[in-house]
């Protein structure tokens, strides 16, 4: 299996394999790129509805093509069809978000579950139809790449590539509208437009990403890759780029996977390998990441514990925490028997003067802005000037030596 | 409408009632506070639930499947707000997040499991199978009074029947705190309402709700049961109670019109086989709510910047 696997990834399991997997490649980075802006809009649940209302859309074209005599099964026919009702599915949202006083979730989930529906009820329909003939409509539910003809795996190349291009013309104004509308609109951006496109770009994922990832599944693609590429950044066009990264990972790595393993269903598989994706940012981004929260949260333990114990040595108190005794003995400061080193003596006789001293500067400063930065580990001098220092230490007096036998 | 109707519909058509019922009352309120798509994220999250609850047991049977599937629930909501808070997301991309992952997970394990001899795919999960809920004992309405007979009716309608009385009571019972913390936290914080265990109870009813009527009729019906009707609901009337009283009228018209659509509606247009009964409820009940969209009395925004 590992070695279909690494087959598949440097394409070496034949013409359709290796579309898929280019095709998948190419719609995981428009989906993460288109993404990434309904995401910073907060959006991203919208694209659920869309996804969903593409079903009767399907159901539709092919009991058109079918009663047309054509085959039902044409690809290029069943997205045409899937598109309109995901349109009007968008519209309804926006409809009944902005005439009536029911919020935008509610909207959408009133789409989805309606739409979805209404296309089940469509599949029941072109069972009895087509009875004995299966057509196979339902794997667009899950997606499915097993028996992909070679002109569908063209088509959903070519879609994908597409989308990337016109997340590439676009960027620009969908950045601003999604950051500040008002200032988009102020600098002559039509923001409805913008919006519309936006929105028709995630329209166009849903529709080629159907195929692949199936229509419930295909959301992933659209609010995964831009979560996770946020961990990593604070700025958009990087958010957009690693996004677009992200998404064309998983769908590479989930296609050939599936490829590899006749068993393992396309859409799923790319949807995990992109909620990998997601974890080891989660766990590992610098910054927002869990570990490095972690590693925050004990640098500043141990900053505190070092001050206290600090205070606690130069007060003469008995120290009893462990976790303090440990960061002390670790810095020199103390002897394995608790008594304080020279080194520790001085730096503790630092720490109250600067205690001290704060004290003072509170008495005299009524500025919230220099005394509010008081917290127990900023040294003063990183505050105040040296002339206030001196006039403060003028009013403590000469420095006292600490921890000698009081 | 003879013996006929009392084996073949009369019990999907219950149970059809009850779940519509049972989904719509918290429905309500997660309407209200804007968790509506938590229905959508738990209806979804159920199908790893009952996947692992079956790989398990190994066997398709009710309780282990219906505490898998509240289980999934639970976990689908902790990581929600473990993804929402750690990474700052906002809502409902962490959601999104967290829904199509478990469900992709609930599939692949369906795929790589050996399901083949029980009932259980994919399908089955998102539309559920209401037609296949006869009561094959019965053999006409004096069948309701023959204690053998009431025996082999479908285990699922007096389970459906038990949750959505409890949900009933617990909705009563819960009445006021659960309305004041609805339109104002900060006062039902102030008069000691424990408002964020409130809030969580409130999802997990929602999610026994989804639970119990996923198993009879599919996850289709509980989205939008959990939404249409009380939404339609909600431009009826300004009032609470009414909404309510309103949202179970238009979940019962739902599962009602929406079965004898799909069993006899076919028939009238000279076709031969009923359609999906699930789908054509959620599809009454959009309609329901279109035409509330279009004609109820308070459907306008009254005041936007109050409402946003």
């Amino acid at each position: 299996m590992l070695n279909t696997f690494v087959d598949a990834l440097l394409l070496q399991l034949g013409y359709n394999a290796t579309l898929v997997a280019i095709g998948a490649a190419l719609l995981g980075t428009a989906a993460g790129t288109a993404g990434t802006f309904l995401f910073l809009r907060k959006r991203a649940l919208v694209s659920d509805a869309v996804a969903h209302a593409t079903l009767p859309g399907i159901g539709l074209a092919f009991i058109a093509m079918a009663l047309l005599g054509a085959d039902g099964r044409n690809l290029i026919g069943l997205l045409a069809g899937s598109a309109v009702t995901a349109g009007i599915g968008l519209l309804l949202v926006e409809w009944i978000a902005r005439r009536t006083r029911l919020s935008e979730d509610a909207a959408i989930g009133a789409v989805l579950s309606v739409f979805f529906g209404f296309g089940i009820v469509l599949l029941t329909v072109i069972q009895t139809m087509s009875r004995g003939k299966q057509a196979g409509l339902e794997s667009f539910l899950l997606g499915s790449t097993a028996g992909m003809l070679y002109q569908d795996a063209i088509i959903i190349a070519l879609g994908g590539a597409l989308a990337v291009l016109a997340v590439i013309v676009l960027r620009r104004p969908m950045t601003l509208v999604a950051f500040d509308p008002g200032y988009a609109a102020a600098t002559g951006i039509d923001v409805r437009r913008i919006d519309l496109a936006m929105m028709g770009l995630v329209l166009a994922v849903t529709v080629i990403g159907m195929k692949i990832v199936g229509l419930i599944l295909v959301v992933a693609m659209l609010i995964i890759p831009p979560v996770a590429a946020r961990f990593w950044t604070e700025r958009t066009d990087q958010v957009i780029v690693l996004a677009g990264i992200f998404g064309g990972i998983s769908g590479y790595v989930g296609a050939a996977l599936s490829a590899s393993t006749p068993a393992l269903p396309t859409g799923p598989i790319i949807v995990l390998t992109c909620f990998a994706l997601f974890a080891v940012s989660l766990m590992l981004a610098p910054g927002r990441g869990v570990l490095a929260a972690l590693l925050r949260h004990r640098r500043f333990q141990v900053r505190v514990h070092h001050r206290q114990g600090l205070l606690a040595l130069a007060r003469g108190e008995p120290i009893f925490d462990p976790l303090t005794l440990s960061v002390l003995r670790r810095s020199g400061l103390i002897r394995k028997d608790g008594v304080a080193t020279d080194a520790g003596r001085a730096q503790a006789a630092k720490a109250l003067r600067d205690e001290k001293r704060w004290e003072i500067a509170r008495q005299i400063h009524h500025d919230d802005t220099v005394v509010g930065r008081y917290d127990g580990l900023t040294p003063i001098e990183t505050v105040l000037t040296r002339d206030e220092i001196a006039d403060i230490d003028h009013r403590l007096g000469g420095p006292q030596p600490v921890g000698e036998a009081s | 409408m003879g013996a006929d109707f009392v084996q073949l519909s009369l019990t999907p058509l219950l149970i059809g009632v009850l779940a519509a019922i049972a989904c719509a009352l918290p429905g309500n309120f997660l309407i209200l506070r804007r968790q509506a798509l938590i229905g959508d994220a738990i209806s979804h999250v159920v199908l790893p639930g009952i996947v692992v609850a079956f790989l398990i047991t190994g066997a398709v049977s009710t309780w282990p499947m219906l505490l898998g599937a509240a289980g999934a629930a639970i976990v689908a909501v902790v990581l929600i707000e473990t993804i929402r808070r750690l990474g700052r997301i906002e809502p409902g991309a962490a959601m999104g997040v967290a829904f199509t992952a478990m469900f992709a997970g609930g599939v692949l394990l369906l795929e790589q499991s050996d399901t083949s001899n029980v009932h259980l795919d994919v399908q089955h999960a998102l539309y559920g199978n209401l037609e296949s809920l006869i009561w094959l004992a019965a053999d006409g309405w004096h069948s309701l009074l023959d204690a053998e007979a009431l025996a082999a009716l479908p285990p699922e309608l007096p389970r459906m029947a038990v949750v959505a009385a409890i949900i009933a009571v617990l909705t009563v019972v819960f009445w006021r705190p659960l309305k004041i913390s609805t339109f104002d936290e900060g006062f039902a914080n102030a008069v000691g309402i424990p408002t964020g265990a409130l809030g969580f109870a409130l999802v997990v009813t929602a999610a026994v709700a989804a639970v119990a009527a996923f198993d009879a009729v599919g996850s289709i019906i509980v989205i939008a049961m959990f939404i249409c009707p009380p939404a339609a609901a909600r431009l009826m009337t300004n009032s609470l109670e009414a909404q309510v009283w309103w949202s179970v009228l238009f979940a019962t018209i739902s599962a009602v019109l929406g079965y004898v659509f799909a069993g006899y509606g076919p028939l009238w247009f000279g076709a031969e086989d009923a359609v999906s009964a699930a789908g054509m409820i959620a599809t009454v009940s959009g309609v329901i709510l279109g035409l509330a969209c279009l004609f109820a009395p308070h459907r306008a925004r009254v005041g936007v910047g109050a409402e946003g």
